[in-house]
């Protein structure tokens, strides 16, 4: 009993010299699965949390199948990873980017289960994560709900195609791809984990310039919209988990034909 | 002690009232035998029951004509009992409008009674009815109570139709979903708009098509109305409502097509720059986000196919 109030009162003692606050920042969501998170996704590694890591979403989900997302950490300055994730879904992890000469933000959409926490997480050369996250409300189902494609005939014809742009910018050039893909995730009964799980964009010469391992939440017939160096030509190569190849070449030059400026 | 006394009453009372809803519908007279019930200016929420929406009645000397039957099973009880006040006349016939919850959801408590719809909204009713009953009871709680859904029983033929003494022009029109009726009391004036038109507050778009919605909203300014009941907003009698609701659907229509031509994902575009008229309408920043999910895709798909590929498969 004594040994127990001891403790306590060198707790107390320990707290304003940091000694314990230096195990991990308070979570400004206040979310039940944070800590848990920290550990399965970020290894317990030291984290901060940073208003330059910006979530853009709805409050509310609109569609559980289709929450858009903008993830920008530009603000960091150079980032190593992005991770993405939606901690109250059955599979958290979206998306984990390495930037390269990307610049470090992201839109897409995913699916959301129910109200869940979304975060980004950026890691910095110093070896810590900034996390940046908001809460959003929903119906929810998004994850457990079959495709659409997989209820039609003609997905499996288009599996893995690609319609996609490039836009020049003042100080980048702006990437939109589209990809068929049923994106299933593995929990809805007698339909197996389908997903596109490696992306990777390169110049045309063959220089890396992103790479991108996306997850089963990510959602059906994945639109993604990146920010590169700017470029006149890139290509676009991956697969999915079950070996389905992705590729596309993609050029300013060849847009030019199909107007819409 | 006398007063915790006191305080467990009134927390008793308050109980009570709170299992006794109430939504308070009071009729307006707004023509001859014409009475309409506004909703409020809001989202579905618990505090407002999902009394968002307004509904009408005429009272013909055949019986009493209904337009929509609101969000639940205890607003429809709670419209008739409203009608009551204002007539000993029977209910004899509901229109419904369209196929969103709002608008049908009290079916039940005119079932029995001829419930007249356009097709696609009876079909729209069967196959989504169940999903929003659902999605209410989410968002209001235990107003929805007891509400099931009671699809129409009656199919609209487009026309005229006299009851008792009112002629009633029926129209079927599409764009704020796939069949939207309207109806012009030749008699009275009153032209019951539906949803096609919004006053006041921000127009909803989950089932719209903008280019058929703009045409139909063309063709409601060419019928000579007196009084104008919206879906949505207070009664106006002039084409004020019409333009109001036009001119949002055509910014939120050009400002996503642009943002979509310019390469812009989704998510960036959730602080819109809305003229300031249009902001100043209830709800704009829920409805502009829901829209953007609703529109953007569509828009965007036809950006990226504008901009071709070549594949390497």
């Amino acid at each position: 009993m004594s040994y127990r109030i001891c403790s306590l009162l060198l707790l107390l003692l320990a707290t304003p010299l940091g000694l314990v606050a230096a195990e991990a920042p308070a979570d400004p969501l206040n979310s039940v699965m944070w800590h848990e998170m920290h550990q399965r996704l970020l290894d317990g590694a030291p984290v901060v949390f940073d208003e330059r890591v910006q979530v853009s979403a709805p409050a509310v989900a609109e569609d559980s199948l289709n929450l858009p997302l903008w993830i920008d950490a530009t603000a960091l300055g150079e980032v190593e990873r992005l991770l993405v994730f939606a901690e109250l879904n059955p599979i958290p992890k979206v998306l984990d980017m390495q930037p390269l000469k990307a610049a470090p933000r992201i839109g897409l959409r995913i699916k959301v289960q129910q109200a869940t926490p979304v975060r980004a997480a950026a890691l910095t050369p110093d070896g810590v994560w900034h996390l940046g996250g908001v809460l959003v409300d929903a119906a929810g189902g998004g994850c457990t709900a079959p495709s659409i494609g997989s209820g039609s005939s003609d997905w499996a014809d288009r599996l893995g195609e690609v319609t996609a742009r490039l836009w020049s910018r003042e100080h980048h050039s702006r990437l939109r791809a589209s990809i068929v893909h049923p994106m299933d995730t593995g929990l809805v009964a007698g339909i197996p984990a389908f997903y596109l799980e490696q992306l990777e964009i390169r110049e045309s010469g063959g220089d890396l310039i992103s790479r991108l391992s996306l997850f089963e939440p990510i959602a059906e017939n994945p639109v993604l919209t990146l920010d590169l160096p700017k470029l006149k030509q890139l290509t676009m190569d991956g697969r999915d988990n079950n070996g389905n190849p992705v590729a596309a070449q993609i050029s300013l030059e060849s847009q030019t034909g199909g107007g819409g400026q | 002690m006398r007063s915790l006394v006191f305080i467990a009453v009134m927390l008793l009372a308050g109980l009570c009232q709170a299992v006794e809803r109430d939504y308070k519908l009071k009729p307006q007279q707004i023509a001859d035998n014409t009475y309409v019930l506004i909703g409020h200016d809001e989202h579905f929420s618990f505090a407002n029951g999902g009394n968002i929406v307004n509904t009408g009645f005429i009272v013909t000397e055949a019986g009493v004509v209904v337009i929509d039957s609101g969000p639940s099973r205890l607003y429809g009880e709670q419209l008739i009992a409203a009608i009551a006040q204002v007539t000993d006349k029977p209910v004899v016939k509901l229109f419904i409008t369209h196929m969103h919850p709002d608008h049908f959801l009290g079916n039940q408590a005119f079932e029995g009674l001829p419930i007249a719809a356009l097709e696609k909204t009876q079909d729209g009713i069967r196959l989504m009815g169940e999903t929003f009953n659902d999605n209410l009871y989410r968002l209001v709680g235990s107003w929805m109570k007891g509400t099931r859904v009671v699809a129409p029983n009656q199919q609209v033929e487009p026309g005229l139709q006299e009851i008792g003494g009112h002629r009633l022009q029926l129209i079927a029109m599409q764009g704020h979903t796939g069949a939207d009726l309207a109806i012009l009391d030749q008699t009275s004036g009153v032209l019951f708009a539906g949803d096609l038109v919004f006053y006041g507050r921000t127009p909803t778009t989950p089932h719209a098509n903008l280019d058929n919605w703009q045409s139909a909203l063309e063709q409601l300014r060419k019928l000579d109305f007196k009084v104008m009941v919206p879906g949505h907003g207070a009664p106006v009698t002039s084409e004020v409502a019409i333009s109001q609701t036009s001119s949002y659907l055509s910014w939120l229509q050009h400002y996503l097509k642009k943002q979509a031509d310019s390469g812009a994902a989704m998510a960036e575009l959730l602080q819109p720059d809305a003229p300031q008229n249009l902001r100043e309408l209830a709800v704009f920043k829920d409805e502009y986000t829901r829209s953007l999910s609703h529109l953007y895709p569509a828009l965007e798909a036809k950006a990226l196919a504008d901009g071709k590929v070549e594949q390497q498969q």
